[in-house]
């Protein structure tokens, strides 16, 4: 029975060793090795920090690399903010069917592909696009207006890709916040806005966390809603991984860009399981 | 801020057309992605120029439907041959971790239990570049040592397979845990004083208990796999699946052929999300 056992586990741990060191362990620390080298010439390479170096220096690398971080957390912000009452709304205040239907009518969006979400916004704001023709319609503008390409268009193509990220455990946290608590909150003489601080948000604060991660990670790391939505000027960090690896095949400078971009996202979202006490295991999992 | 506690009229009606806002909001690009298959005219955009099937079914450019367009529907192809292997594929795994972590206490299971939530928290096209230069890292190796080239290694259908594979692994691998773990021990032992072995045991009563999370798995990473975009896009070789062939498209200028495909999506993923839910609550 033991040797049984134990063959039991050497069979079930293999799949996850392989699947983890060949597909994530040894490529991460391959890219690593990659973006700690230089080009001397034809096949020779050379150890050095030259791709750190200029990704540090060349303002638009450095400049590009902290919009991506801060418009990253800028979206998270607003998501956050835009489905906070919509999730308490769904958990608290609807009642059976309804309840449902709008937890399902939340869930749509994310079955479809990014890209018919980005395409959509797209036919909306583009210069001959519904909005402008609506605004044109109104007598609010007297020529086409374009909307696209710019910050505040990109910011709502992101909000909307990770809207249903942020929602779902929202919803769920809120859903299990017993109704009498409010009430006692209610009794004990605080108001709207106390109860909300001081009862609430606390007990919503693990789905907090965890869509703010979520969405965090995906604003950071998504490229068609910048690229498709964004103007010449609002270069993400993704795009410029792209670029220096398929359009320059310059792989260095690619390989540490893509490890600058897991470095920062690492940090802020260890950053913000330490804020709150969690673990990834606990958020995730 | 519950049912029980009064609100004045004016909050309540102030707090319900934010929500229905929200909703509509939702709704919005989704809704013109689809009415703007059936406009009559070369642009997905206004004016209306009238009702037609033909970014559908027409034969004849510049009107060429989607199941006349042979790049469209090879990209689907690709797209569904490759959803198939990485969900079949992510599945099996996601079974056998499910059982490991279930199952068996060892010694650094907490570490490994972390590393495999890892590839949720890694940027997609970051495991798509790693993936990228550890293949092409193995393929020039084996080049250099027995001038052997192993095309499987370059950039390809392959390649995105593995790439979709090493993240949509941990969605499974938390789907079937989390069924797993609802099941009673007791069972299989019965069926193990009653003369079975382990394995018909787990085969015959573990094994259709988890089968609902098994296929809600397999149905997730289907859809993960088809509409994945960051990963696949540095893998892909020459043949691309559908969101890269309609990305192409797009950068170049937008028909409502590609309204119409987006509506097919659309309805094809509704479906099979149906089904789950339907198949989940039996």
């Amino acid at each position: 029975m033991r040797a049984e056992a134990r063959i039991g586990f050497i069979l079930l741990l293999t799949p996850l060793l392989l699947w983890l060191g060949l597909l994530i362990v040894i490529p991460h620390i391959d890219m690593l090795m990659i973006s700690l080298r230089e080009r001397i010439s034809f096949g020779v390479y050379e150890p050095s920090l030259t791709q750190y170096e200029k990704a540090l220096t060349e303002p638009l690398y450095l400049r590009t690399f902290w919009r991506t971080a801060v418009m990253s957390v800028l979206a998270t912000g607003i998501t956050l903010l835009i489905a906070f009452p919509v999730s308490y709304y769904i958990a608290k205040m609807a009642r059976g069917r309804l309840q449902q239907v709008l937890f399902m009518l939340c869930l749509i969006p994310f079955y479809v592909s990014e890209l018919v979400r980005t395409f959509g916004w797209m036919i909306l704001l583009r210069e001959t696009g519904l909005v402008s023709n609506l605004l044109q319609w109104a007598g609010l503008a007297d020529q086409p207006v374009e909307m696209l390409y710019n910050d505040a268009a990109m910011m709502v193509g992101l909000v909307y890709t990770s809207m249903l990220f942020m929602v779902v455990p929202l919803v769920t946290t809120l859903e299990s916040l017993d109704d009498s608590v409010v009430e006692a909150g209610y009794d004990l003489g605080g108001n709207g806005l106390s109860v909300l601080r001081e009862i609430i948000i606390p007990h919503a604060m693990p789905g907090i966390v965890s869509g703010c991660i979520v969405v965090f990670m995906l604003s950071l790391g998504n490229y068609l809603t910048p690229t498709m939505l964004g103007g010449k000027d609002s270069l993400w960090f993704t795009e410029m991984i792209y670029n220096q690896f398929i359009v320059r095949s310059n792989w260095e400078l690619g390989a540490a860009f893509g490890f600058m971009l897991l470095v920062l996202s690492s940090v802020i979202v260890w950053g913000m399981l330490r804020l709150t006490g969690r673990t990834l295991q606990e958020t995730m999992g | 801020m519950i049912p029980t506690i009064p609100r004045s009229r004016s909050f309540r009606i102030l707090y319900g057309s934010y929500v229905l806002l929200f909703f509509l909001y939702l709704a919005l690009p989704l809704t013109v992605v689809a009415v703007f298959a059936f406009n009559d005219s070369q642009f997905p955009s206004l004016p209306w120029e009238g009702f037609t099937w033909n970014w559908f079914f027409g034969e004849d450019r510049p009107q060429i439907g989607v199941f006349h367009e042979r790049g469209i529907l090879r990209a689907v192809g690709t797209s569904a041959f490759v959803a198939a292997c990485v969900s079949v594929l992510s599945v099996s795994v996601g079974t056998t971790n499910a059982f490991l972590f279930n199952r068996y206490e060892f010694r650094g299971k907490g570490a490994l239990y972390v590393l495999m939530l890892l590839p949720l928290v890694i940027p997609g096209i970051v495991l798509g570049i790693s993936i990228l230069v550890f293949s092409s890292t193995l393929a020039n190796g084996i080049w250099n040592a027995a001038e052997v080239d192993i095309q499987a290694l370059r950039p390809g259908l392959l390649l995105v397979i593995l790439g979709q594979f090493s993240f949509i692994t941990t969605i499974a691998t938390l789907v079937i845990t989390a069924r797993l773990q609802k099941f009673d021990r007791t069972l299989e032992e019965a069926a193990l004083n009653l003369g079975a072995t382990r394995l018909t045991a787990v085969r015959t009563i573990t094994i259709p208990f988890l089968m609902p999370a098994m296929i809600g798995a397999l149905v997730v990473a289907f859809l993960m796999s088809f509409e994945n975009f960051n990963t696949t896009l540095m893998l892909v070789g020459s043949d691309a699946p559908l969101t890269i062939a309609m990305f192409d498209r797009l950068k170049e200028g937008s028909t409502p052929l590609l309204n119409a495909v987006s509506l097919l999506l659309m309805l094809g993923s509704s479906l099979l999300a149906l089904v789950v839910i339907l198949f989940q609550r039996r």
